[in-house]
């Protein structure tokens, strides 16, 4: 093989990496493709580890995004547990762990987050569980084994997104959950206030505790496998098992050794470029410079899925940017929430439905326009909300107020 | 394993043998099948994984939920009376034989 010849190294297997080497294959790029996996599985979904992987409703199979076979069929050289340890962008190529070098003509980073932990080192701060991969969940799923054995709660460190599941999927198994929030209310960055209250009482009615503005002044593992929490207040907490879902930090680390541009995050435009030529990221390890000079870090499936497409086309020189509507999803106990859209800096908040019930949405207005919608079990709302937001028309607050109007009408044609 | 059969959007088939249980989707996404997005793994949340029924066989497969209906209002292509989220079915030994036909676009 000359330098020349074209290959594409994807570092990350994830659902971005996956997206991106699919997406060479089906617009006729017929140089080698290898994909890097640090994991020692084929590429996998995560969303269902902190819920039907922890509750058992799923197998193996059943998790896994593509069976190795089309991967080989699509002639994607895909490598289970490889580390990249270094990029070498005069050369052109990445240094792996154990020494051996891939020249690329073309590198994708994909190489996604690392859930932090809490600054406790030792056997106490490893006694707290974190979730990402396939291993931490079966971790987790074999400590909730344990909490039901010897009727200990978990004790969920964190009230977002995923602590919360994580709670609701122990609640399904009948385990005790307490769930830690430093915070006065659930997700405050994401919710507004009566969001967070709705969620609070549907936990609440799971039978969770919930403890709020906890600060956590100790952690102690106890001799026969316990963990031991003491909040600054005095109040102490004994868990068969303890979870914490703090956030995540961007695996920037490579690309920064490498001397591009990165800020809390591999610095990409809309297309996914990054700083150096040749060079493209997508997914959890990015952050997106936007047209008015903003940062934006998303946490997506469908983050990871259009960027890496877009990633991908960048690389084979055809600029495609990733401009649809945001949206994520969140499933606990029977309640589905899906948010289409970014709430942050909205000015004015309309529900629509009834917050009583168990169906409603909570529609986001900036200076008069919507910008996000949060769906509770209301699937045709989030569905038109990501038709209507970013479109040439808004509805207004008094239309979203009015239960007579069909937002339907506003539909992007 | 229910054998069911996958026209994609090219129009070439494939038939794959789905293990019970199982959802049409996931067997489709995993065999790589062409054409089904399936962007939220199945969590019937997205839309993206939108496929026609064979009409004469429609009466055989389990009704859609209140969220399946609501979410088929959203689907790019097409929606015709034999539209489902192929998330939402699962493999059983009487969809033996089903064919299910792949929109052009889902997102």
């Amino acid at each position: 093989m000359t330098q020349s010849d074209p290959h594409i190294v994807i570092v990350g297997a994830g659902q971005a990496g996956l997206q991106a080497a699919e997406t060479l294959r089906s617009n006729a790029f017929d140089g080698r493709i290898t994909l890097l996996g640090n994991e020692p599985h084929p590429p996998y979904h995560r969303p269902p580890l902190s819920k039907a992987w922890l509750t058992d409703e799923l197998n193996p199979g059943q998790l896994s995004i593509r069976d190795v076979s089309v991967l080989e069929r699509k002639n994607i050289d895909f490598r289970a547990g490889v580390r990249v340890s270094a990029i070498d962008i005069e050369d052109r190529s990445v240094l792996l762990h154990g020494g051996d070098r891939l020249a690329y003509t073309g590198l994708m980073l994909a190489t996604g987050a690392t859930p932090r932990r809490l600054p406790h080192n030792g056997a106490a701060g490893d006694a707290i569980r974190v979730l990402r991969s396939r291993e931490d969940a079966d971790r987790i799923a074999l400590g909730l084994k344990d909490c039901a054995e010897r009727e200990l709660p978990l004790i969920v460190i964190g009230g977002g997104f995923i602590g919360l599941e994580i709670a609701a999927s122990a609640r399904k198994l009948g385990i005790a959950v307490t769930v830690l929030e430093a915070a006065p209310r659930l997700l405050e960055r994401a919710f507004t206030r009566e969001l967070s209250d709705w969620y609070a009482q549907l936990h609440l009615s799971h039978g969770a505790h919930l403890v709020f503005d906890a600060r956590i002044a100790s952690i102690d593992a106890t001799s026969d496998g316990a963990t031991t929490i003491q909040l600054a207040d005095g109040r102490s907490f004994v868990a068969g098992l303890a979870v914490a879902g703090i956030g995540v930090r961007p695996n920037d680390e490579l690309a920064q050794a490498a001397g591009i541009a990165c800020d809390n995050g591999i610095l990409v435009d809309d297309c996914g470029c990054t700083s150096a030529p040749n060079i493209v990221a997508a997914g959890d390890c990015t952050v997106r410079r936007l047209s008015d000079g903003t940062l934006l870090r998303l946490e997506s499936v469908q983050n990871a899925v259009e960027q890496g497409r877009a990633a991908a086309l960048a690389l084979l020189g055809t600029r495609k940017p990733f401009v649809a509507t945001p949206w994520f999803w969140s499933d606990q106990y029977d309640i589905k929430l899906q948010i289409a859209g970014l709430s942050r800096g909205a000015d004015s908040h309309v529900v629509r439905g009834d917050m009583t019930g168990h169906s409603f949405s909570i529609f986001h207005f900036r200076a008069g326009r919507l910008i996000a919608v949060d769906s509770i079990n209301a699937a045709k709302d989030h569905m038109l909300a990501r038709q209507i937001i970013g479109g040439e028309v808004s509805p207004t607050v008094e239309q979203v107020n009015d239960p007579s109007f069909n937002l339907a009408t506003l539909r992007a044609k | 394993m229910v054998q069911i059969t996958f026209v994609e959007p090219s129009g070439s088939s494939t038939e794959l043998n789905v293990p019970e249980g199982w959802s049409l989707m996931q067997a489709a996404v995993t065999n790589g099948v062409d054409g089904i997005v399936a962007e939220c793994g199945g969590s019937c949340v997205c839309a993206t994984c939108h496929v026609y029924v064979d009409p004469e066989r429609l009466a055989e497969v389990l009704p859609p939920s209140e969220d399946e209906i609501e979410l088929l209002d959203g689907v790019k292509a097409e929606r015709r009376p034999n539209s489902r989220l192929s998330c939402q079915i699962k493999a059983t030994p009487e969809l033996a034989g089903l064919t299910i036909t792949i929109p052009e676009c889902q997102t």
